[in-house]
């Protein structure tokens, strides 16, 4: 057989030679209910699955985590928590709804019994997180069919940040998705990772392909049949970026200077807590962006869960400075029930802080625990979609009734400080207007609005450069701001993590730069190189 | 059943913080392994709650220097009390 190749876009990694792993489509969460009988067995059956890869996942992680799923394990022979359940499924109720009433409620009881409490707050997690292993059992979603059982280039249309998520980074030799842009969220999550990503492949093929395949994400290619000289090519050069790499994580802990002496601030952005697994904070200056979206995939997170979670990247980050984003929902990231439902441009609509402000109950309960969190180590409070900067006064004011209260009920909080991110061109036109703590240019969103292209639309990719003169005098614009008010400047979207838009930063008079963790090495070479040739 | 007969007993929680989520774990899995039926409250005011029960356990929210109360009724409820207290008061090593 021939080689074909599919033409798409590099997103990230370099090379990989691998199986093929279609995955499969998921189907949408709908299942029949059938006669109570029916029902009582489907649960049965589904507890029993969930049991099933509880014990499986026991032996794998290790003692901490293990102790948590013991726990999951253990509720689900709990005679007093599944009698409620089976009586309603026996009165009429379909075993998913069942299931689903009764164990919120009590997720309701854990966390709402005391707030102050954290390790009982926690065993509402857990309770949420068995609710919903059993729920996918019911619906017939068998996440490990969605594993390849060697490490694979796993090939899909597209692939939702959770499912990416919910894959194991070892059984991914590499991703190629027929739709995709590079700043999707599956793209940022996937350079995070260092994962081989080829995104806009358009059709794929049909199943069915035999032997290894090779994804070249320098060149934008998925390579299937590949001759004996591709494979070969490919692998030698696998074995020298791995090479590269090795000898660049040496170089990881040492600072980022300039070869004409100046010191650059390397950061490192999170997606997601499980990166931190992954990343080093010796080899950082401390967490530039921390999306808080992951927090809210299953809900809207209590008070203390987000402190949870806050606290657990601050302790990561060791007396690290740890930026934390209020949450950043809305234009390419839909929250049922929290976002806006058919808004004609929701790049342009009700998103990030604007829907905050809207919606100021919730973001309330985000303000408090960010406040609290901040009594625990370094914490840098960042906004998202600032276009106004009566909005930043709001916020300040929001921040002053949050800590009133705070103060009221003897809680300890901090005082973080106040920054903002400029991804609107009149936010960065007149940067200096704000009164912010620090800016942090999202080149993402900010290269989006400047050039008029959908960052979801793949036929216009090629207009949305960063290194438009346009976005360039946007980007020194806000520099000179820093200078100005003498904050900081540093820049989050994915120019930062790239060699040439690192360089296009330096020049731009940018001097901190907060990155995908697997590209600090990458980006701190750069940063070295960055003066010496000219 | 005719040697069925009530015992009962009470210790109190050693470990700082309380009876979290391993030692409600452990308790609920050692009474699970008597045939009489076995409760435990937190404090004298407390609520009997089912003691085979981790999400019973779980939420009498029995902090550090917490009396817990147990009572078992049943052939084997003088070892299930006489095992369970010595459980908590072994601060759980067992």
């Amino acid at each position: 057989m021939s080689e074909h190749i599919l033409q798409g876009i590099g997103v990230s990694g370099g090379v990989a030679v691998a199986p093929l792993f279609t995955l499969p489509v998921e189907e949408d969460a709908t299942r029949a209910q059938m006669a109570p009988e029916g029902e009582r067995q489907a649960l049965q059956d589904a507890i029993a699955a969930a049991a099933a890869s509880l014990a499986r996942l026991i032996k794998e992680v290790s003692d901490d985590a293990a102790a948590m799923l013991e726990f999951q394990a253990v509720l689900l022979e709990d005679e007093d928590l599944l009698a409620p359940v089976f009586e309603a499924i026996d009165t009429g109720e379909a075993a998913d709804q069942a299931w689903r009433t009764t164990l919120n409620q009590e997720i309701e009881f854990y966390l709402d019994s005391d707030p102050e409490d954290e390790t009982f707050a926690a065993r509402g997690s857990d309770l949420a997180d068995l609710r919903d292993r059993v729920l996918a059992s019911l619906f017939g979603r068998d996440r490990s069919s969605l594993q390849p059982a060697v490490p694979s280039i796993v090939l899909a249309v597209d692939l939702p940040p959770s499912r990416f998520l919910e894959m194991d980074r070892d059984s991914m030799a590499g991703l190629a998705l027929g739709v995709g842009s590079r700043t999707s969220h599956v793209s940022l999550l996937a350079r995070a990772r260092g994962l081989p990503l080829v995104v806009g492949l358009g059709a794929l093929p049909a199943e069915g392909h035999r032997g290894d395949a090779v994804l070249d994400a320098d060149e934008g290619r998925l390579v299937l049949h590949p001759s004996h000289d591709t494979r070969l090519a490919a692998e030698q050069r696998a074995r020298m970026e791995r090479a590269a790499r090795e000898q660049m994580s040496r170089s990881n802990s040492q600072p980022a200077i300039t070869a004409a002496g100046e010191d650059v601030a390397v950061m490192i952005n999170v997606d997601h807590p499980s990166i931190l697994e992954e990343a080093k904070a010796v080899n950082c200056d401390g967490v530039g962006l921390t999306r808080t979206e992951f927090l809210f995939q299953t809900g809207t997170p209590s008070e203390t869960a987000q402190l949870e979670a806050y606290s657990r990247i601050l302790a990561w980050a060791g007396g690290r400075p740890v930026t934390i984003r209020t949450l950043d929902a809305g234009g390419d990231k839909p929250l049922p029930g929290i976002t806006r439902e058919g808004e004609a441009n929701p790049f342009l609509g009700v998103r990030g802080l604007r829907l905050s402000l809207i919606n100021k109950a919730l973001f309330k309960v985000q303000l408090r625990a960010l406040l609290r969190a901040s009594a625990i180590g370094p914490l840098k409070m960042m906004l998202p979609m600032v276009t106004d900067p009566a909005e930043i006064d709001r916020v300040r004011a929001l921040l002053r009734e949050a800590a009133g209260e705070l103060s009221v009920e003897g809680k300890r909080f901090g005082e973080p400080s106040l920054g903002m991110m400029v991804e609107v061109p009149v936010a960065a036109l007149a940067a200096e207007e704000f009164d912010a703590d620090f800016y942090s240019i999202g080149t993402n969103d900010l290269v989006q609005y400047a050039t008029a292209c959908a960052r979801d639309n793949v036929e216009v990719a090629g207009l949305a450069r960063g290194d438009h003169p346009g976005v360039i005098r946007l980007i020194e614009a806000v520099v000179a701001a820093g200078r100005q008010r003498n904050v900081e400047v540093s820049v989050c979207g994915d120019m930062a993590s790239d060699p040439g838009g690192v360089k296009v930063l330096l020049a731009a008079g940018v001097r901190a730069l907060s990155v995908a963790p697997a590209q600090i090495g990458c980006v701190k070479e750069t940063v070295r190189a960055f003066g010496s040739e000219n | 059943m005719t040697n069925a007969t009530s015992f009962s007993g009470s210790a109190v929680i050693q470990d700082p913080t309380g009876l979290h989520a391993r030692p409600a774990v452990k308790l609920t899995k050692l009474a699970k392994g008597f045939l009489s039926k076995v409760e435990v409250r937190s404090g004298e005011a407390g609520a009997w709650v089912n003691a085979k029960s981790p999400n019973a356990v779980m939420k009498l929210k029995a902090r550090h220097g917490e009396t817990l109360h147990l009572r078992a009724d049943g052939e084997d409820a003088a070892e299930a009390v006489d095992r369970l207290v010595a459980l908590i008061e072994s601060d759980f090593a067992e």
